[in-house]
C-alpha cells in the first residue's frame, strides 16, 4: 500500500514537471501579450486537476497491471523455448518459425492503439469539427489498423533482417500517391495521426517486443533493429487513414451516383 | 449536478469499452497462448482501476481545460493580429513542452551512455552530461521549430505535402548518410515529443487558429502541427549526430 503511494506521488510529481511549463507560458502569454484574464477560470483550473490527476492514475496503472504482463509476455513469446526454431543446421532463421509473434504483433498494436489517450483527443476534435462526418470511433479504428499492421509488417523485418529504409521509402512512395487522390479534407488529419500512435501506451509495449525479439534472433542488434517498430507504427496509420477516407468517399460517390440514376 | 454525474458514468463506460481489447488480447495470449497463470492478480485489478478511472478523468479534463486554452489562445491571437507574438508563443510552446518532457529526458541520457561506450564522446561525466543536454535542447528546439512552421503554414495557408514530403525524403536521404548509432534515437525521438499533454493543447490550437482567420478550413488547414512536430526531431537529431 505504501509503495503504491510513492509510486502515485513520484508519478504525480514528474506529470506536474511536464505541466508546468506549458501553464507558465500559456499563464505569460495571456496575461503579458494578450492582456486579457482568462475566461472560466474555476472551469480551467478544475479540468487542469482532472488532466493531471488522470495522466497519474492512468501512468500508475499501466505500469502496475498492463506493462509487467506485457513486456514479460513480449519476452516469452520471443523466447527461443517457445518459438523452438527448426534448426537447418545454418544460423539462418525461418521467419515462418515466428508467426506467433506477427499475430501478437498485430493484436498489440492494434489495441494498444485504441487506448491511446492522445489519439482519442485527437479523434474527438476532428469528429467535432467535420461536423460529425468524421466518426471519431471510425478514424480511431483506421488508425488502430495501421499500427496493427505496421507492427506486425516492422516484427518479420526484425526476424527476416531486411534493411529498415527499403520499407520505409515504399511506405513513403505509397503515402505520396495516396495523398494525390485522396480527399483534401483528411491529409492533415492522416498525416497527423502518425505521431499521435507514438504515446504512453503503444511505446513501451512494443519497444519490450522489438527489443526481445532483436536480442533472440541471432545476428540482430538491438540498438539497430529494436527501433525500427516505432517507426513502422507511424507510417502505417497514415496510409490506413488515407486509404479510410478514400473508401468512404468511394461508397458515398457511388451511393449518390446510384441514388441520381433512380431519379432519372 | 446530476448532469455531471450522468456524463462522468457515461465517459467511465466509455473508458472500459477503450480499454476493453488490450485486455482481452494480453487475457487470451497469456492465458491460451503462453499458458500460463496470471500473476499478481491484485495488483492487476488495482491497476486496471486506475487505467479506467485515469482515462476517464483525462478525458473530462481535456473537454474542460486543453481544448478550450488551445482554441481562446488561438482566436485571441489571430484577434490581436500580431504575427510576431504568435510566432513567438508557437516556438515556445514546441520548445517549453519538450525541454521538460521526462521521456525525452530519459531517451537523452541513455542515448548519451550509448555514445559514450561506442565511443563517439569521450568516456567522462562532463561529456556525458554535455551530449544530454545537446541532445534534449536539440529536441526541443526542433519541435519549436516545427510548432512555428506551422503556424505560418496555417496563417499562409500553404498545403501541408508540400512540407511533409519533402520533410520524409530527407529523413530517407540523411538516415543513408548518418551513423549508425544515431538513427535509431532520431527516429525514437520523433515518437518522444508528441505527449499526451501537448496533443490536445496543439491540436485546439491549430483548429483554433484555422477557424479565426479568414479564408482557412480548420478540417484541412487545422491539422498537421503533429505530423511537422514528429518529423523535424528526426532531422535535427540527426544532423546533430552528423555534425559531432
Amino acid at each position: 500500500m505504501i509503495a503504491l503511494i510513492t509510486e502515485f506521488l513520484s508519478v504525480l510529481l514528474s506529470t506536474m514537471l511536464d505541466v508546468v511549463p506549458i501553464l507558465g507560458i500559456i499563464i505569460f502569454f495571456q496575461l503579458a501579450i494578450i492582456r486579457r484574464p482568462f475566461s472560466q477560470t474555476r472551469n480551467l483550473i478544475i479540468g487542469m486537476f482532472y488532466v493531471i490527476l488522470g495522466m497519474t492514475l492512468f501512468l500508475v496503472g499501466l505500469d502496475k497491471a498492463l506493462f509487467p504482463l506485457g513486456t514479460a509476455m513480449a519476452e516469452q513469446l520471443t523466447h527461443p523455448s517457445f518459438i523452438q526454431p527448426t534448426d537447418s543446421g545454418t544460423n539462418t532463421v525461418n521467419w515462418k518459425d515466428y508467426y506467433w509473434v506477427y499475430i501478437f504483433g498485430a493484436c498489440l498494436g492494434f489495441a494498444t492503439t485504441l487506448a491511446e489517450p492522445s489519439l482519442l483527443a485527437v479523434a474527438i476534435k476532428a469528429e467535432q469539427i467535420s461536423g460529425g462526418s468524421i466518426k471519431a470511433w471510425y478514424l480511431r479504428l483506421a488508425v488502430s489498423i495501421g499500427v496493427s499492421f505496421g507492427i506486425a509488417l516492422g516484427t518479420f523485418r526484425i526476424v527476416s533482417g531486411a534493411e529498415l529504409y527499403l520499407f520505409i521509402i515504399v511506405g513513403y512512395v505509397i503515402v505520396m500517391v495516396q495523398t494525390m487522390f485522396a480527399p483534401k479534407l483528411i491529409i492533415g488529419l492522416a498525416y497527423d495521426s502518425g505521431g499521435v500512435t507514438s504515446s504512453t501506451v503503444t511505446v513501451p509495449l512494443v519497444t519490450a517486443l522489438g527489443l526481445g525479439l532483436s536480442s533472440t534472433i541471432p545476428g540482430r542488434d538491438p540498438l539497430l533493429d529494436g527501433f525500427g517498430l516505432i517507426a513502422f507504427a507511424c507510417l502505417f496509420p497514415i496510409i490506413s487513414v488515407l486509404a479510410y477516407s478514400q473508401i468512404s468517399n468511394f461508397i458515398s460517390n457511388r451511393a449518390q451516383s446510384n441514388n441520381s440514376s433512380e431519379g432519372e | 449536478m446530476f448532469n455531471i454525474k450522468n456524463k462522468f458514468i457515461r465517459q467511465l463506460f466509455g473508458s472500459i469499452y477503450d480499454l476493453l481489447p488490450i485486455f482481452v488480447v494480453i487475457f487470451i495470449f497469456q492465458v491460451f497462448i503462453l499458458k500460463q497463470p496470471i500473476p499478481n492478480l491484485n495488483d492487476l485489478i488495482i491497476g486496471t482501476l486506475f487505467i479506467i478511472l485515469g482515462l476517464t478523468f483525462f478525458i473530462q479534463g481535456l473537454e474542460k481545460s486543453l481544448f478550450p486554452v488551445g482554441e481562446t489562445l488561438a482566436y485571441s491571437f489571430a484577434k490581436k493580429g500580431s504575427l510576431f507574438w504568435l510566432l513567438v508563443f508557437a516556438f515556445a510552446l514546441g520548445f517549453g513542452t519538450t525541454i521538460a518532457e521526462p521521456a525525452l529526458i530519459a531517451v537523452a541520457s541513455e542515448a548519451a551512455k550509448i555514445a559514450a561506450e561506442g565511443g563517439v564522446i569521450d568516456q567522462t561525466d562532463q561529456a556525458i552530461e554535455n551530449y544530454t543536454f545537446g541532445l534534449r535542447y536539440t529536441v526541443a528546439t526542433s519541435v519549436g521549430v516545427a510548432i512555428f512552421i506551422g503556424v505560418l503554414r496555417i496563417i499562409r495557408g500553404w498545403p501541408l505535402p508540400y512540407l511533409i514530403i519533402p520533410g520524409y525524403l530527407g529523413v530517407v536521404v540523411m538516415t543513408m548518410f548518418a551513423p549508425d548509432s544515431i538513427i535509431g534515437i532520431a527516429y525514437d525521438s520523433g515518437g518522444v515529443t508528441t505527449s499526451t499533454i501537448t496533443v490536445p493543447l496543439v491540436t485546439a490550437l491549430g483548429v483554433g487558429l484555422s477557424s479565426a482567420i479568414a479564408g482557412r478550413n480548420p478540417m484541412t488547414d487545422g491539422f498537421g502541427l503533429i505530423a511537422i512536430a514528429s518529423l523535424t526531431p528526426i532531422i535535427f537529431v540527426m544532423a546533430f549526430g552528423m555534425l559531432l
